[in-house]
């Protein structure tokens, strides 16, 4: 195993020692849950539209959450000198912490799964959203983590690090709405930025290619950004 | 073993290193030496390649550390000032993860750490916090962590900042049994550290070397002065006379207030390079005084130190 997984199992398993994982985690059920069940019943549909539909916006809050301490802290009680000084790139170093918000970010959409369970129970469940929802949530989760650890590369502060992530996200996710204030030409551009269509198209069931090529981006420039980040010391 | 030629690093404007030249044999333990903010970390970090220098070269072994520097950092270890470990780890986790990153043999694991704990003295501490250790322990598990994979070439920054004497002198120990096979540098701002442990050292102040050398060739290329105090029973301070002060290579002589009880101090001053002792108790010998103490005194290095590194 190469050092990069060694990076991504020393991070994932960190986050468990400390009971940051578990008050996210748990923050998030409640938050998704509360929006997801209390309307369940008036539309009286067996889909999980409504939970896939807020989840851009519960992300762009509970993302940052669990990106902000990645880099920021190591910066602040100088580990990342010893990190960094490790025979290993700076560019496996970011990936590894990448994959371990990540795979905390995935942790904490399984017992989501729980929902699609019970409204299968009651009612008949069209898999296919599901399926293409939990894909654009991964998509999604992985176009912010990148997001989340550049804000979290270039401060020693985590707070800092929370805010400006939180307000990139959120910004992202608003970006589809506030369209109509903008004027003619940048519509379509600016429309492409958005998070929420793109996100909205795969929880539809439509994998498209272009949804796929906008989150891959985002990722990448996130992961970009956090690599130049580090290397500025 | 390394060489650094021209070395500089400016910190927004502000120039920290300025333009240093070095050079570090196999198996030597330099120190480098001065007063805080004088370019020591900054000459480590750059060493280590965690700073990338503004402009100058460093060269370890035929590496050049910005063109090959994820090989260089796999021949060097290195302890950063303050040891800064992760807190929530165990001990334990901690160095079987940096085995891990520095690509040990799975198998090779185990009996490494077991002589790291033994050599570091780690055997309690194995299942503890970081963050709950003293921090004598912290630096030994950065000692520790830094030997991992038996590196030929150590950097230590302030190994022994913040601690007592006794951890003191066990992180000497330490580094004195490792500085027999291997390359050792180091830096600190407490003289006797260097003279307790290094061949070399480099004292660095404002960026510039203003010094190099081992702890005798220092003294004797800056002049300052060596101190040989006496303590003589069984005589009176008048019948001192020209007795030392005729010897050659004493520059001045000073009498202490002897205690009241027949005793007398005597304060030497002398010349660095010639050692006086012998022929100081041979005229002793001479007379029925009675020698109770002699002692010589290697402060003079402290006093060059404080030469060279004042401001202005």
């Amino acid at each position: 195993m190469g050092p990069l997984t060694q990076v991504f199992k020393r991070e994932f398993k960190s986050y468990f020692v400390s009971p940051i994982a578990y008050i996210v985690i748990a923050i998030f059920l409640l938050v998704a849950g509360w929006f997801f069940f209390s309307p369940f019943f008036l539309y009286n549909q067996a889909s999980l539209r409504n939970f896939f539909t807020l989840l851009p916006m519960t992300f762009a809050f509970v993302v940052p959450a669990v990106t902000m301490r990645l880099l920021a802290e190591e910066r602040n009680l100088g580990s990342h000198e010893i990190l960094l000084t490790l025979p290993l790139t700076d560019k496996s170093v970011v990936i590894g912490k990448f994959l371990a918000a990540l795979a905390l970010v995935a942790v904490m959409l399984v017992p989501t799964l729980v929902y699609a369970a019970t409204v299968a129970l009651l009612g008949e469940l069209d898999w296919g959203p599901v399926l293409g929802g939990y894909l654009g949530a991964l998509l999604l989760a992985s176009a912010f983590t990148a997001l989340g650890l550049m804000a979290s590369a270039m401060t020693r502060n985590q707070i800092i690090a929370f805010i400006t992530a939180a307000a990139i996200c959120f910004a992202l996710t608003l970006l589809d709405r506030m369209l109509l204030f903008l004027p003619g030409g940048l519509i379509s551009l600016l429309g492409f930025l958005g998070v929420e269509s793109h996100f909205q198209n795969i929880a539809r069931g439509v994998l498209d290619s272009r949804d796929v090529l906008y989150f891959g981006s985002v990722t990448f420039v996130g992961l970009y950004g956090a690599v130049l980040g580090i290397a500025e010391r | 073993m390394i060489h650094a030629e021209n070395l500089t690093k400016y910190y927004q404007g502000l120039c920290a290193v300025d333009q240093i030249n070095f050079q570090v044999a196999k198996g030597e333990v330099l120190g480098f030496l001065g007063p805080n903010g004088a370019g020591k970390t900054t000459t480590l970090r750059m060493l280590t390649g965690f700073i990338k220098p503004s402009s100058g070269t460093i060269r370890v072994r035929d590496l050049d550390i910005r063109e090959q520097s994820l090989e260089v950092r796999k021949l060097l270890g290195y302890l950063p000032e303050s040891a800064p470990l992760y807190h929530d780890m165990l001990v334990y986790d901690y160095l079987d993860y940096v085995a891990r990153v520095r690509r040990l043999e799975p198998a090779s694991v185990l009996p490494r750490l077991r002589r790291l704990a033994d050599l570091c003295g780690l055997g309690e501490i194995m299942h503890k916090p970081i963050g709950e250790l003293s921090k004598g322990y912290k630096q030994r598990v950065g000692l520790a962590h830094a030997m991992m994979s038996d590196p030929e070439i150590l950097v230590l920054d302030e190994p022994t900042s913040g601690l007592d004497p006794n951890q003191i002198a066990e992180i000497r120990d330490i580094i004195r049994e490792i500085g027999r096979q291997k390359t050792v540098i180091l830096s600190t701002h407490i003289l006797s550290e260097v003279e307790a442990t290094c061949d070399r050292m480099l004292i660095i102040h404002r960026g510039r070397i203003v010094a190099d050398g081992d702890a005798r060739t220092l003294r004797r290329s800056l002049g300052g002065e060596v101190v040989i105090r006496l303590v003589l029973g069984n005589l009176d301070p008048q019948a001192l006379g020209t007795r030392f002060t005729a010897l050659d290579g004493v520059l001045r002589q000073e009498i202490l207030a002897g205690d009241g009880d027949g005793t007398v101090c005597v304060q030497l001053t002398c010349r660095p390079d010639l050692d006086l002792r012998a022929e100081i108790y041979r005229r002793i010998k001479e007379t029925d005084w009675m020698l109770l103490e002699l002692h010589r005194e290697s402060q003079s290095l402290e006093h060059i130190f404080r030469e060279l590194t004042q401001e202005n």
